[in-house]
């Protein structure tokens, strides 16, 4: 019981929280999570609405699997964590249908394929199976914010060059258009997130020499 | 062109190492080697240095071009005229759409070139000549009335995603100029596409008489109304609409023969996009079950930008196949496929773009297979020997 006297936020705790923010980014470093970060990031709000689902789903099944971590046996702890995960995510699902129908809609199928996001199968075998639920908590917070924040810079570009809004709110001013400014239609298709990703990695890397692998 | 050497000469020293403007050698350099031949001499190695480097390459592309920029300027002149019903007279059209194209090309090279400097001078390297081609060909790939700033967002964005962020010129994947039509293709599609984009003056209906559609003769045939394609010749010789300068197969032949016959495009490239769009239209032809697959096939390659793509497009030394066999492969693939889009994905009248653009990206694969190819026949060989 000697780690009951490590602080809740000791430095490597808050390292589990702030690394995935850019370190150890999972879209931008790991390159995973990225079919979702394509799909909704064509307006902030769904973004900012699945970052949250992910931040919950990630949060609450690492801790679940870290609880369990001693009783699951290593045969069939994939389905174990597969069930849990589904748990949470139906959860989700039902609670957006609920109360936020529209942008439910709007995420469509991408609520469901949370299963799916390598993100958390990858946090859960790689860090809740071995670590306590309080580091693990930390680690599911970090590594969905780290997601959940890409996803909400690559919104906010393609939401304001796509369609001129942000949050659904107009803010390129109707004298623009007047002008002979134009959206950008291309910033509302897939292929354009992918290179406002690219853009994002460029950028940290520039910034963070650490990243830059020497051959 | 003395004094000039002279004075080129009296401020070198000062872009050298340890003079003032030493960051801004690159700069120099690229304007240096621009106006002279460089007396740089090979020290060690083969020893065998022609004079023809790349400026001198692009140089002669450019000049290549020049046929389909005059008639393109003639072409936007001789069409605006004709849909305001005016009478003009030949140098009334030329003036007309010289004075529509110049500001694309300004702006074309200048936002091009600005950020080539920019990457040089921070990247401390010479600045790429490449862009001396990609700034002529993005202008002749668009319509007329594209609005200067989209020119120059979409010269920024091929310039820096389509070829900085690989390296620079030599290890783009794509070729910029088509990427700067894609970009403006799938961002500003009302811009890009549709019938009144090819007339200069037609999107705000400044006089435009009613009977004129404005579409072109890929859109009609596309659309069914086969009958409606102009007469070949009028093909030929370019007088359809277009963009600026994909209309004239003449003007093209003009400058596919200056590639060939210098050696800077190539024939295998050339020949195998125009035999691949033949045998694709043959094809199309043969299970003909629309108006548009009816089309002869050989008139497809008088049809939009076909022959645009094949001669300048695909023959882009960087971001084609590197190797004889690989070449061909490339060039057949490029025609075959440009043409299967045209006709069957009605979302896409022009398909070079994108059968280029494709290939680009299988080019290496491409590469890969036929050398590994040949190895495996020479050990073969080799074997069968032992």
């Amino acid at each position: 019981m000697s780690e009951e006297k490590e602080p809740l936020f000791s430095g490597k705790n808050i390292k589990l929280l702030t690394e995935p923010l850019n370190d150890s980014n999972p879209i931008t470093v790991q390159v995973l999570g990225i079919c979702s970060a394509l799909a909704i990031t064509v307006k902030v709000k769904p973004a900012f609405v699945m970052a949250v689902s992910v931040v919950f789903v990630m949060a609450v099944s690492n801790v679940v699997i870290s609880l369990l971590r001693k009783t699951v046996p290593p045969r069939i702890r994939i389905i174990v964590q597969l069930v849990v995960i589904a748990a949470m995510v139906i959860l989700v699902d039902q609670f957006l249908k609920a109360f936020l129908f529209d942008i439910s809609k709007q995420l469509s199928v991408f609520v469901g394929l949370i299963i799916t996001n390598c993100i958390i199968m990858g946090r859960l075998e790689a860090f809740a199976l071995s670590n306590k639920p309080w580091p693990a908590f930390l680690d599911g917070l970090g590594n969905a914010a780290g997601y959940g924040v890409i996803l909400i810079i690559v919104a906010f570009f393609r939401e304001f060059l796509g369609s001129g809004t942000i949050w659904g709110y107009q803010v390129i001013p109707e004298g623009f258009y007047n002008f002979g400014y134009e959206n950008n239609g291309f910033m509302i298709l897939p292929p354009m997130a992918l290179i406002v990703v690219g853009i994002i990695i460029w950028v940290q890397r520039a910034k963070n020499k650490k990243l830059v692998e020497s051959n | 062109m003395k004094s000039l050497r002279r004075y080129l000469d009296k401020i070198k020293p000062h872009f050298e190492k340890g003079g003032k403007f030493e960051k801004l050698h690159s700069t120099f350099d690229a304007f240096e080697t621009f106006m002279f031949t460089p007396d740089a001499v090979t020290s060690k190695g083969s020893h065998i240095r022609d004079s023809v480097d790349m400026k001198r390459t692009m140089a002669i592309v450019v000049f290549a071009l020049v046929p389909s920029v005059l008639f393109g300027m003639w072409n936007i002149g001789f069409h605006h005229f004709k849909a305001t019903g005016q009478e003009g007279t030949l140098l009334e059209m030329f003036w007309l759409g010289f004075l529509r194209i110049l500001p694309i090309i300004v702006v074309s090279y200048g936002v091009g070139l600005g950020i080539e400097f920019a990457f040089a001078q921070y990247r401390g390297h010479e600045v790429n000549e490449g862009f001396l081609v990609s700034g002529m060909l993005i202008p002749l790939v668009l319509p007329v009335d594209v609005p200067l700033w989209m020119v120059a967002l979409a010269t920024a964005f091929a310039v820096i995603i389509g070829k900085e962020v690989f390296g620079g010129t030599g290890m783009n994947i794509l070729n910029p100029a088509l990427t700067a039509r894609a970009f403006l293709f799938f961002a500003y599609p009302s811009y890009m596409s549709g019938n009144e984009v090819w007339t200069h003056g037609m999107i705000k209906g400044e006089g435009i008489a009613d009977t004129f559609s404005g579409a072109t003769p890929l859109a009609e045939a596309a659309a069914g109304n086969v009958d409606n394609l102009p007469e070949v010749s009028e093909m030929f010789f370019g007088t359809i609409l277009g963009s600026i300068g994909e209309t004239s197969t003449l003007a093209i032949l003009i400058g596919a023969v200056i590639l060939l016959f210098t050696g800077v495009g190539s024939a295998r490239i050339m020949i195998s996009t125009f035999i691949g769009g033949l045998v694709m239209g043959l094809l199309l032809n043969a299970f003909a079950v629309n108006p548009f697959m009816e089309v002869p096939a050989w008139q497809h390659l008088l049809l939009g930008g076909f022959a645009f793509g094949a001669v300048f497009m695909a023959t882009d030394p960087v971001s084609a196949s590197q190797t004889p066999k690989g070449k061909i492969i490339y060039g057949f693939l490029i025609g075959f496929l440009a043409i299967l889009i045209r006709v069957v994905n009605p979302a896409y009248p022009e398909g070079v773009m994108l059968a280029i653009l494709l290939m680009n990206v299988f080019a290496p694969l491409i590469d890969h297979y036929v050398i590994e190819n040949n190895i495996k026949k020479r050990l073969k060989r080799a074997k069968v020997k032992a």
